[in-house]
Protein backbone atom coordinates (compact mmCIF):
# COMPACT_ATOMS: atom_id res chain seq x y z
CA UNK A 1 0.00 0.00 0.00
CA UNK A 2 1.30 3.31 -1.11
CA UNK A 3 1.43 6.17 1.57
CA UNK A 4 3.43 8.78 0.82
CA UNK A 5 5.24 10.57 4.11
CA UNK A 6 4.71 14.09 2.33
CA UNK A 7 1.18 14.26 3.08
CA UNK A 8 -1.68 14.14 5.62
CA UNK A 9 -5.12 11.76 6.04
CA UNK A 10 -7.76 11.77 7.36
CA UNK A 11 -9.96 8.75 8.56
CA UNK A 12 -12.11 8.62 5.74
CA UNK A 13 -9.23 7.69 3.21
CA UNK A 14 -8.57 11.31 1.62
CA UNK A 15 -5.67 12.93 1.37
CA UNK A 16 -3.85 16.90 1.71
CA UNK A 17 -1.01 17.82 0.40
CA UNK A 18 0.08 21.49 2.17
CA UNK A 19 1.77 23.85 0.01
CA UNK A 20 2.06 27.75 0.96
CA UNK A 21 -1.33 28.47 1.87
CA UNK A 22 -3.05 26.20 -0.30
CA UNK A 23 -3.91 22.24 -0.13
CA UNK A 24 -4.51 19.91 -2.77
CA UNK A 25 -6.66 16.82 -2.11
CA UNK A 26 -7.50 13.32 -3.12
CA UNK A 27 -8.28 10.04 -2.39
CA UNK A 28 -5.93 7.29 -1.30
CA UNK A 29 -4.29 4.53 -3.11
CA UNK A 30 -6.47 2.10 0.16
CA UNK A 31 -9.44 3.90 -0.98
CA UNK A 32 -9.43 3.65 -5.13
CA UNK A 33 -8.32 0.33 -4.27
CA UNK A 34 -11.11 -0.51 -2.11
CA UNK A 35 -13.93 1.75 -4.76
CA UNK A 36 -12.49 -0.58 -7.52
CA UNK A 37 -12.79 0.66 -11.20
CA UNK A 38 -13.79 4.71 -10.64
CA UNK A 39 -16.04 5.48 -14.14
CA UNK A 40 -17.85 8.86 -12.76
CA UNK A 41 -16.17 11.51 -10.24
CA UNK A 42 -18.86 15.07 -9.25
CA UNK A 43 -16.61 17.50 -8.54
CA UNK A 44 -16.78 20.97 -6.73
CA UNK A 45 -17.22 23.96 -8.39
CA UNK A 46 -14.07 26.55 -8.10
CA UNK A 47 -15.31 29.38 -4.94
CA UNK A 48 -17.44 26.56 -3.01
CA UNK A 49 -16.55 26.94 0.39
CA UNK A 50 -15.41 23.40 1.57
CA UNK A 51 -15.77 22.54 5.49
CA UNK A 52 -13.62 19.97 7.20
CA UNK A 53 -15.02 16.53 7.13
CA UNK A 54 -17.84 17.33 5.16
CA UNK A 55 -18.63 15.94 2.03
CA UNK A 56 -17.49 18.23 -1.00
CA UNK A 57 -17.25 15.55 -4.08
CA UNK A 58 -18.59 12.39 -4.89
CA UNK A 59 -17.11 9.29 -6.90
CA UNK A 60 -18.97 6.27 -8.47
CA UNK A 61 -17.48 2.72 -9.17
CA UNK A 62 -18.84 0.23 -10.74
CA UNK A 63 -20.05 -1.27 -7.85
CA UNK A 64 -20.67 1.85 -5.57
CA UNK A 65 -21.52 5.71 -5.00
CA UNK A 66 -18.84 7.47 -2.26
CA UNK A 67 -19.37 10.59 -0.45
CA UNK A 68 -15.52 12.29 -0.30
CA UNK A 69 -14.83 14.21 2.90
CA UNK A 70 -12.59 17.64 3.10
CA UNK A 71 -9.65 17.07 4.88
CA UNK A 72 -9.57 20.45 5.57
CA UNK A 73 -11.57 23.84 5.34
CA UNK A 74 -10.98 25.98 2.72
CA UNK A 75 -12.11 27.59 -1.11
CA UNK A 76 -11.42 25.83 -4.16
CA UNK A 77 -9.64 27.33 -6.43
CA UNK A 78 -8.67 24.51 -8.73
CA UNK A 79 -10.48 21.47 -9.79
CA UNK A 80 -9.19 18.58 -11.90
CA UNK A 81 -11.27 18.46 -14.45
CA UNK A 82 -9.10 15.73 -16.65
CA UNK A 83 -11.67 13.25 -14.59
CA UNK A 84 -14.63 14.31 -16.13
CA UNK A 85 -13.49 11.92 -19.03
CA UNK A 86 -10.75 10.41 -17.45
CA UNK A 87 -11.84 9.21 -13.60
CA UNK A 88 -9.47 5.86 -14.34
CA UNK A 89 -6.67 8.35 -13.15
CA UNK A 90 -7.57 7.93 -9.72
CA UNK A 91 -6.90 4.21 -9.77
CA UNK A 92 -3.97 4.61 -11.42
CA UNK A 93 -2.80 7.64 -10.06
CA UNK A 94 -4.31 8.35 -6.55
CA UNK A 95 -1.64 10.43 -5.12
CA UNK A 96 -0.47 12.45 -8.41
CA UNK A 97 -2.84 12.62 -11.28
CA UNK A 98 -5.82 11.81 -9.83
CA UNK A 99 -6.17 14.75 -7.54
CA UNK A 100 -9.40 16.04 -7.02
CA UNK A 101 -8.90 19.93 -6.34
CA UNK A 102 -6.78 22.39 -4.96
CA UNK A 103 -8.17 24.92 -2.17
CA UNK A 104 -6.95 27.97 -0.36
CA UNK A 105 -6.52 26.91 3.36
CA UNK A 106 -9.05 28.82 6.09
CA UNK A 107 -7.54 27.48 9.18
CA UNK A 108 -3.62 26.06 8.93
CA UNK A 109 -4.33 24.97 12.65
CA UNK A 110 -7.44 21.79 11.51
CA UNK A 111 -4.42 20.03 10.44
CA UNK A 112 -3.83 18.73 13.88
CA UNK A 113 -7.05 16.65 13.30
CA UNK A 114 -5.34 14.98 10.47
CA UNK A 115 -3.18 11.67 10.81
CA UNK A 116 0.76 11.46 9.10
CA UNK A 117 1.72 8.94 6.92
CA UNK A 118 3.15 7.04 9.92
CA UNK A 119 -0.31 7.41 11.78
CA UNK A 120 -2.63 6.31 8.30
CA UNK A 121 -0.71 3.29 8.21
CA UNK A 122 -1.23 2.50 11.73
CA UNK A 123 -4.79 3.08 10.95
CA UNK A 124 -5.10 1.37 8.38
CA UNK A 125 -3.49 -1.79 10.24
CA UNK A 126 -6.08 -1.73 12.67
CA UNK A 127 -9.14 -1.69 10.47
CA UNK A 128 -7.99 -3.93 8.89
CA UNK B 1 -25.65 -16.86 8.35
CA UNK B 2 -22.53 -18.80 7.79
CA UNK B 3 -22.13 -17.74 4.07
CA UNK B 4 -21.24 -21.32 1.60
CA UNK B 5 -18.27 -21.46 -0.53
CA UNK B 6 -17.74 -23.26 -3.73
CA UNK B 7 -15.42 -25.60 -4.54
CA UNK B 8 -12.90 -23.22 -6.02
CA UNK B 9 -13.19 -20.71 -3.26
CA UNK B 10 -9.66 -21.29 -2.55
CA UNK B 11 -8.59 -20.73 -6.62
CA UNK B 12 -10.27 -17.39 -6.10
CA UNK B 13 -8.43 -16.48 -2.73
CA UNK B 14 -5.13 -17.88 -4.45
CA UNK B 15 -6.28 -15.33 -7.06
CA UNK B 16 -6.45 -12.40 -4.42
CA UNK B 17 -10.29 -11.71 -5.97
CA UNK B 18 -11.95 -8.98 -4.19
CA UNK B 19 -14.67 -11.96 -2.23
CA UNK B 20 -18.51 -10.41 -0.82
CA UNK B 21 -21.49 -11.98 0.06
CA UNK B 22 -24.12 -12.73 -2.34
CA UNK B 23 -27.22 -14.92 -2.15
CA UNK B 24 -25.85 -16.78 1.17
CA UNK B 25 -22.69 -17.36 -0.63
CA UNK B 26 -18.79 -15.35 -0.56
CA UNK B 27 -18.37 -14.81 -4.37
CA UNK B 28 -15.44 -13.66 -5.93
CA UNK B 29 -16.62 -10.21 -7.42
CA UNK B 30 -13.57 -9.27 -9.38
CA UNK B 31 -9.85 -10.59 -10.11
CA UNK B 32 -7.95 -7.64 -11.24
CA UNK B 33 -10.67 -4.93 -12.40
CA UNK B 34 -14.61 -5.39 -13.33
CA UNK B 35 -13.56 -3.04 -16.25
CA UNK B 36 -10.67 -5.37 -17.95
CA UNK B 37 -13.31 -8.51 -16.77
CA UNK B 38 -15.69 -7.33 -18.74
CA UNK B 39 -14.01 -6.25 -21.91
CA UNK B 40 -11.80 -9.70 -21.87
CA UNK B 41 -15.41 -11.01 -22.26
CA UNK B 42 -16.29 -9.10 -24.93
CA UNK B 43 -13.38 -9.41 -26.71
CA UNK B 44 -11.52 -12.61 -25.45
CA UNK B 45 -12.90 -15.59 -23.25
CA UNK B 46 -13.43 -15.45 -19.42
CA UNK B 47 -14.16 -18.23 -17.09
CA UNK B 48 -16.63 -17.74 -14.34
CA UNK B 49 -17.76 -20.08 -10.93
CA UNK B 50 -21.37 -20.26 -11.31
CA UNK B 51 -21.26 -23.13 -8.77
CA UNK B 52 -23.34 -21.03 -6.30
CA UNK B 53 -26.42 -21.77 -8.85
CA UNK B 54 -29.05 -24.44 -8.07
CA UNK B 55 -29.58 -28.00 -10.30
CA UNK B 56 -32.63 -30.17 -9.73
CA UNK B 57 -33.73 -32.97 -11.44
CA UNK B 58 -37.39 -34.20 -12.38
CA UNK B 59 -37.72 -37.74 -12.81
CA UNK B 60 -40.72 -38.64 -15.02
CA UNK B 61 -42.21 -37.71 -17.99
CA UNK B 62 -43.33 -34.10 -17.87
CA UNK B 63 -47.34 -34.68 -17.88
CA UNK B 64 -46.56 -37.76 -15.19
CA UNK B 65 -44.91 -35.52 -12.75
CA UNK B 66 -46.53 -32.74 -13.30
CA UNK B 67 -43.29 -29.86 -14.31
CA UNK B 68 -45.15 -28.84 -17.40
CA UNK B 69 -47.78 -27.18 -14.56
CA UNK B 70 -45.02 -25.40 -12.85
CA UNK B 71 -43.36 -23.68 -15.41
CA UNK B 72 -43.55 -20.77 -18.15
CA UNK B 73 -42.26 -22.59 -21.17
CA UNK B 74 -43.82 -24.95 -23.55
CA UNK B 75 -42.19 -28.25 -22.77
CA UNK B 76 -44.18 -30.57 -24.99
CA UNK B 77 -42.30 -28.96 -28.03
CA UNK B 78 -38.41 -29.58 -26.43
CA UNK B 79 -36.41 -32.77 -27.46
CA UNK B 80 -33.90 -34.20 -25.88
CA UNK B 81 -30.94 -31.97 -25.92
CA UNK B 82 -32.60 -29.06 -26.04
CA UNK B 83 -32.14 -26.16 -23.04
CA UNK B 84 -35.22 -23.90 -22.92
CA UNK B 85 -35.61 -20.46 -20.54
CA UNK B 86 -38.61 -19.55 -18.39
CA UNK B 87 -40.25 -18.90 -15.25
CA UNK B 88 -41.45 -20.93 -12.45
CA UNK B 89 -44.68 -18.66 -11.29
CA UNK B 90 -47.01 -18.56 -8.57
CA UNK B 91 -50.53 -18.39 -7.97
CA UNK B 92 -50.74 -14.52 -8.66
CA UNK B 93 -48.74 -15.20 -11.59
CA UNK B 94 -45.47 -13.61 -9.93
CA UNK B 95 -42.47 -14.22 -10.68
CA UNK B 96 -40.53 -17.38 -7.92
CA UNK B 97 -37.54 -17.98 -10.51
CA UNK B 98 -36.26 -17.42 -13.83
CA UNK B 99 -34.75 -20.83 -14.97
CA UNK B 100 -33.39 -23.25 -17.80
CA UNK B 101 -34.82 -26.49 -17.96
CA UNK B 102 -32.96 -28.94 -19.62
CA UNK B 103 -34.41 -32.09 -21.51
CA UNK B 104 -31.87 -34.90 -20.12
CA UNK B 105 -34.08 -37.68 -21.49
CA UNK B 106 -38.09 -37.97 -22.14
CA UNK B 107 -38.34 -38.99 -18.30
CA UNK B 108 -35.22 -36.49 -16.74
CA UNK B 109 -35.35 -32.91 -16.74
CA UNK B 110 -32.68 -30.38 -15.09
CA UNK B 111 -34.13 -27.28 -13.73
CA UNK B 112 -30.83 -24.92 -13.56
CA UNK B 113 -32.16 -21.69 -10.90
CA UNK B 114 -30.80 -18.72 -8.87
CA UNK B 115 -28.42 -19.46 -5.73
CA UNK B 116 -31.24 -16.83 -3.83
CA UNK B 117 -34.68 -18.55 -4.65
CA UNK B 118 -32.92 -22.53 -4.25
CA UNK B 119 -34.92 -23.28 -1.27
CA UNK B 120 -38.05 -22.04 -1.61
CA UNK B 121 -37.80 -23.47 -5.18
CA UNK B 122 -36.79 -26.75 -3.89
CA UNK B 123 -39.72 -27.04 -1.90
CA UNK B 124 -42.42 -25.49 -4.14
CA UNK B 125 -41.65 -28.42 -6.75
CA UNK B 126 -41.20 -31.02 -3.79
CA UNK B 127 -44.88 -29.82 -2.83
CA UNK B 128 -45.81 -30.29 -6.22
CA UNK B 129 -43.98 -32.87 -8.18
CA UNK B 130 -45.85 -36.55 -8.36
CA UNK B 131 -42.32 -37.71 -9.43
CA UNK B 132 -38.67 -38.06 -8.12
CA UNK B 133 -37.53 -34.46 -7.53
CA UNK B 134 -33.53 -34.53 -6.07
CA UNK B 135 -31.61 -31.54 -5.82
CA UNK B 136 -27.81 -31.77 -6.73
CA UNK B 137 -26.36 -28.19 -6.09
CA UNK B 138 -24.00 -29.78 -3.73
CA UNK B 139 -22.50 -32.35 -5.51
CA UNK B 140 -23.07 -30.36 -9.26
CA UNK B 141 -19.82 -27.73 -10.00
CA UNK B 142 -21.43 -25.53 -12.38
CA UNK B 143 -18.79 -23.09 -14.73
CA UNK B 144 -18.83 -21.17 -17.69
CA UNK B 145 -16.97 -20.15 -19.85
CA UNK B 146 -18.26 -16.51 -22.40
CA UNK B 147 -16.28 -15.03 -25.33
CA UNK B 148 -16.09 -14.72 -28.97
CA UNK B 149 -13.11 -17.27 -28.36
CA UNK B 150 -14.51 -19.25 -26.20
CA UNK B 151 -15.69 -22.02 -29.58
CA UNK B 152 -12.29 -22.27 -30.67
CA UNK B 153 -10.75 -22.37 -27.15
CA UNK B 154 -12.68 -25.46 -26.41
CA UNK B 155 -11.73 -27.36 -29.38
CA UNK B 156 -8.79 -27.88 -28.28
CA UNK B 157 -9.88 -30.04 -25.29
CA UNK B 158 -12.83 -31.96 -26.35
CA UNK B 159 -12.69 -31.87 -29.94
CA UNK B 160 -14.10 -30.26 -33.28
CA UNK B 161 -17.70 -31.18 -31.97
CA UNK B 162 -18.42 -28.77 -30.06
CA UNK B 163 -18.47 -26.96 -33.21
CA UNK B 164 -21.91 -28.49 -33.83
CA UNK B 165 -23.35 -27.28 -30.34
CA UNK B 166 -26.55 -24.71 -31.14
CA UNK B 167 -27.59 -22.08 -29.41
CA UNK B 168 -29.84 -22.70 -26.51
CA UNK B 169 -28.79 -26.58 -26.64
CA UNK B 170 -26.39 -29.14 -24.76
CA UNK B 171 -24.69 -32.51 -25.12
CA UNK B 172 -22.14 -34.64 -22.87
CA UNK B 173 -18.50 -34.18 -24.03
CA UNK B 174 -16.11 -36.17 -22.68
CA UNK B 175 -13.22 -34.17 -20.30
CA UNK B 176 -11.16 -34.95 -17.51
CA UNK B 177 -11.93 -38.40 -18.30
CA UNK B 178 -15.52 -37.49 -17.11
CA UNK B 179 -18.69 -37.05 -19.13
CA UNK B 180 -19.36 -32.86 -18.43
CA UNK B 181 -22.51 -31.57 -19.34
CA UNK B 182 -22.16 -29.09 -21.97
CA UNK B 183 -24.94 -26.59 -22.84
CA UNK B 184 -24.32 -23.53 -25.83
CA UNK B 185 -25.85 -20.99 -23.08
CA UNK B 186 -24.57 -17.95 -20.63
CA UNK B 187 -26.05 -14.39 -19.76
CA UNK B 188 -23.42 -12.17 -21.25
CA UNK B 189 -24.66 -11.93 -24.18
CA UNK B 190 -21.16 -13.35 -25.84
CA UNK B 191 -20.74 -16.76 -27.35
CA UNK B 192 -20.39 -19.17 -24.82
CA UNK B 193 -20.92 -22.55 -23.02
CA UNK B 194 -21.98 -23.46 -19.39
CA UNK B 195 -20.17 -26.79 -17.80
CA UNK B 196 -21.62 -29.27 -15.04
CA UNK B 197 -19.90 -31.55 -13.38
CA UNK B 198 -18.68 -33.67 -10.20
CA UNK B 199 -18.22 -30.71 -7.26
CA UNK B 200 -14.66 -32.55 -6.94
CA UNK B 201 -13.72 -32.05 -10.68
CA UNK B 202 -14.25 -28.39 -10.38
CA UNK B 203 -10.63 -27.23 -9.69
CA UNK B 204 -9.36 -29.51 -11.95
CA UNK B 205 -11.58 -27.97 -15.06
CA UNK B 206 -10.87 -24.21 -14.08
CA UNK B 207 -7.03 -24.97 -14.13
CA UNK B 208 -7.52 -26.99 -17.32
CA UNK B 209 -8.89 -23.85 -18.57
CA UNK B 210 -6.40 -21.02 -17.32
CA UNK B 211 -4.15 -23.30 -18.40
CA UNK B 212 -4.92 -21.24 -21.89
CA UNK B 213 -3.59 -17.43 -21.77
CA UNK B 214 -6.50 -16.62 -23.98
CA UNK B 215 -9.16 -17.74 -20.86
CA UNK B 216 -8.99 -15.34 -17.80
CA UNK B 217 -11.44 -15.61 -14.56
CA UNK B 218 -14.20 -12.97 -14.27
CA UNK B 219 -15.85 -12.27 -11.16
CA UNK B 220 -20.00 -11.44 -10.60
CA UNK B 221 -19.07 -7.56 -10.86
CA UNK B 222 -18.54 -8.41 -14.61
CA UNK B 223 -21.08 -10.49 -14.91
CA UNK B 224 -23.66 -7.62 -13.80
CA UNK B 225 -22.24 -5.53 -15.92
CA UNK B 226 -22.34 -7.66 -19.36
CA UNK B 227 -25.97 -9.09 -18.56
CA UNK B 228 -27.21 -5.67 -18.23
CA UNK B 229 -25.56 -4.25 -21.25
CA UNK B 230 -28.03 -7.04 -22.87
CA UNK B 231 -30.81 -5.62 -20.74
CA UNK B 232 -31.27 -9.27 -19.00
CA UNK B 233 -33.16 -9.26 -15.66
CA UNK B 234 -31.72 -10.20 -12.68
CA UNK B 235 -33.63 -12.42 -9.97
CA UNK B 236 -34.47 -10.53 -7.33
CA UNK B 237 -34.58 -7.07 -8.65
CA UNK B 238 -35.60 -6.97 -12.03
CA UNK B 239 -38.01 -9.30 -11.80
CA UNK B 240 -39.55 -10.82 -8.52
CA UNK B 241 -42.70 -12.49 -6.76
CA UNK B 242 -44.13 -9.22 -7.18
CA UNK B 243 -43.71 -9.08 -10.81
CA UNK B 244 -45.26 -10.60 -13.72
CA UNK B 245 -43.69 -11.63 -17.12
CA UNK B 246 -45.74 -9.23 -19.31
CA UNK B 247 -44.81 -6.67 -16.95
CA UNK B 248 -41.39 -7.71 -17.03
CA UNK B 249 -42.23 -7.68 -21.18
CA UNK B 250 -41.06 -11.15 -21.12
CA UNK B 251 -44.16 -12.58 -22.26
CA UNK B 252 -42.51 -14.37 -25.00
CA UNK B 253 -41.10 -17.63 -22.37
CA UNK B 254 -44.79 -18.14 -21.45
CA UNK B 255 -46.75 -20.35 -23.19
CA UNK B 256 -50.49 -19.38 -22.63
CA UNK B 257 -51.44 -22.87 -24.70
CA UNK B 258 -50.61 -24.96 -21.44
CA UNK B 259 -52.23 -24.95 -18.40
CA UNK B 260 -50.00 -23.59 -15.74
CA UNK B 261 -49.94 -22.31 -12.06
CA UNK B 262 -50.60 -18.59 -12.50
CA UNK B 263 -52.24 -18.59 -15.73
CA UNK B 264 -55.36 -17.41 -14.68
CA UNK B 265 -53.81 -13.92 -13.48
CA UNK B 266 -51.47 -13.92 -16.49
CA UNK B 267 -55.16 -13.90 -18.87
CA UNK B 268 -56.36 -11.71 -17.20
CA UNK B 269 -53.90 -9.29 -17.32
CA UNK B 270 -52.81 -9.78 -20.67
CA UNK B 271 -56.98 -9.05 -21.16
CA UNK B 272 -57.12 -5.73 -19.00
CA UNK B 273 -53.67 -4.48 -20.07
CA UNK B 274 -50.52 -3.88 -17.82
CA UNK B 275 -50.43 -0.84 -15.66
CA UNK B 276 -46.27 -0.71 -15.57
CA UNK B 277 -43.61 -2.15 -17.75
CA UNK B 278 -39.94 -3.01 -17.26
CA UNK B 279 -38.25 -0.68 -19.52
CA UNK B 280 -34.04 -0.09 -20.51
CA UNK B 281 -32.69 3.07 -20.35
CA UNK B 282 -29.63 4.96 -20.88
CA UNK B 283 -28.36 8.23 -19.56
CA UNK B 284 -27.10 11.08 -20.86
CA UNK B 285 -23.34 11.08 -18.57
CA UNK B 286 -21.07 8.61 -16.99
CA UNK B 287 -23.23 8.44 -13.98
CA UNK B 288 -25.06 5.41 -13.41
CA UNK B 289 -28.23 5.08 -11.83
CA UNK B 290 -28.91 2.30 -8.96
CA UNK B 291 -31.11 -0.16 -7.61
CA UNK B 292 -33.93 1.71 -5.78
CA UNK B 293 -33.46 5.45 -7.70
CA UNK B 294 -36.96 7.47 -8.62
CA UNK B 295 -38.01 7.40 -11.77
CA UNK B 296 -39.29 11.04 -13.09
CA UNK B 297 -41.28 12.01 -15.96
CA UNK B 298 -42.05 15.99 -15.91
CA UNK B 299 -41.55 16.27 -12.20
CA UNK B 300 -44.25 13.22 -11.89
CA UNK B 301 -42.74 9.99 -9.90
CA UNK B 302 -43.59 7.48 -12.47
CA UNK B 303 -41.18 4.76 -11.00
CA UNK B 304 -38.00 3.23 -10.08
CA UNK B 305 -35.01 1.60 -11.22
CA UNK B 306 -34.42 -1.86 -10.74
CA UNK B 307 -31.04 -2.45 -12.02
CA UNK B 308 -28.46 -0.17 -13.04
CA UNK B 309 -24.43 0.27 -13.94
CA UNK B 310 -22.08 2.13 -15.71
CA UNK B 311 -21.92 0.07 -19.11
CA UNK B 312 -18.34 -0.44 -19.96
CA UNK B 313 -18.69 -1.03 -23.81
CA UNK B 314 -21.14 2.26 -24.07
CA UNK B 315 -19.67 4.52 -21.48
CA UNK B 316 -22.51 5.67 -20.05
CA UNK B 317 -24.88 4.86 -17.60
CA UNK B 318 -27.49 2.51 -18.71
CA UNK B 319 -30.48 0.18 -16.52
CA UNK B 320 -33.49 -0.99 -16.29
CA UNK B 321 -36.65 -0.04 -13.96
CA UNK B 322 -40.86 -0.50 -13.88
CA UNK B 323 -42.88 2.75 -15.23
CA UNK B 324 -46.24 3.46 -15.52
CA UNK B 325 -47.44 1.68 -18.61
CA UNK B 326 -48.16 5.22 -20.40
CA UNK B 327 -44.28 6.24 -20.53
CA UNK B 328 -43.30 3.18 -21.41
CA UNK B 329 -42.49 3.94 -24.76
CA UNK B 330 -38.55 3.98 -26.89
CA UNK B 331 -37.37 7.52 -26.70
CA UNK B 332 -39.55 8.72 -24.24
CA UNK B 333 -36.97 11.39 -21.75
CA UNK B 334 -37.00 9.95 -18.14
CA UNK B 335 -35.28 12.47 -14.71
CA UNK B 336 -34.00 9.34 -12.64
CA UNK B 337 -33.22 10.84 -9.09
CA UNK B 338 -31.86 10.09 -5.64
CA UNK B 339 -30.85 12.43 -2.73
CA UNK B 340 -28.59 15.11 -4.52
CA UNK B 341 -28.17 12.76 -7.29
CA UNK B 342 -30.32 13.99 -10.54
CA UNK B 343 -29.46 11.85 -13.92
CA UNK B 344 -31.13 11.99 -17.29
CA UNK B 345 -31.79 9.09 -19.49
CA UNK B 346 -34.20 7.64 -22.47
CA UNK B 347 -35.96 4.66 -22.66
CA UNK B 348 -34.21 3.14 -25.13
CA UNK B 349 -34.36 -0.60 -27.06
CA UNK B 350 -32.34 -3.72 -25.69
CA UNK B 351 -29.78 -5.41 -26.16
CA UNK B 352 -27.86 -1.84 -25.13
CA UNK B 353 -24.85 -3.63 -26.26
CA UNK B 354 -25.48 -4.36 -30.04
CA UNK B 355 -21.73 -6.24 -31.20
CA UNK B 356 -22.19 -9.45 -29.26
CA UNK B 357 -20.94 -12.86 -30.46
CA UNK B 358 -23.67 -14.48 -29.19
CA UNK B 359 -25.57 -16.35 -32.06
CA UNK B 360 -21.91 -16.55 -34.47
Amino acid sequence: MNIPTSLLYTKEHEWIKLVGNQGMIGITDYAQAALGDVTFVELPKVGDELRQFETFATIESVKAVSDVYAPMSGKVVKVNERLETNPELINQSPYEEGWLAVIEIADESEKDNLMTAEEYRKYLEEEA
Amino acid sequence: MELKATPLFERHKALKAKLAPFAGWLMPIQYTSILEEHHWTRTHCSLFDTCHMGEILIYGRPEESGLDRLVSMNLKQMPVGKCSYGFMLNEDGGIMDDLIVYKLAEDKWMLVVNAGPLAKDEAHLKTHIKTKVENISDTTAKLDLQGPLSREILKQWVGEEIGRLKYYHFAFFSLLGEEVLISRTGYTGELGFEFYIKAEKAKALWDLFLSDGRVRPAGLGARDTLRLEMGYPLYGQDITEETTPLEAGLGRFVDFEKDFIGRKVLLRQREEGIKRKLVGFVTNSRRAPRHGYKIYVEGKEVGFVTSGTFSPSLSCGIGMGYVEIEYAKTDQALLIRQDRIEIEARIRKRPFYKGGSLQT
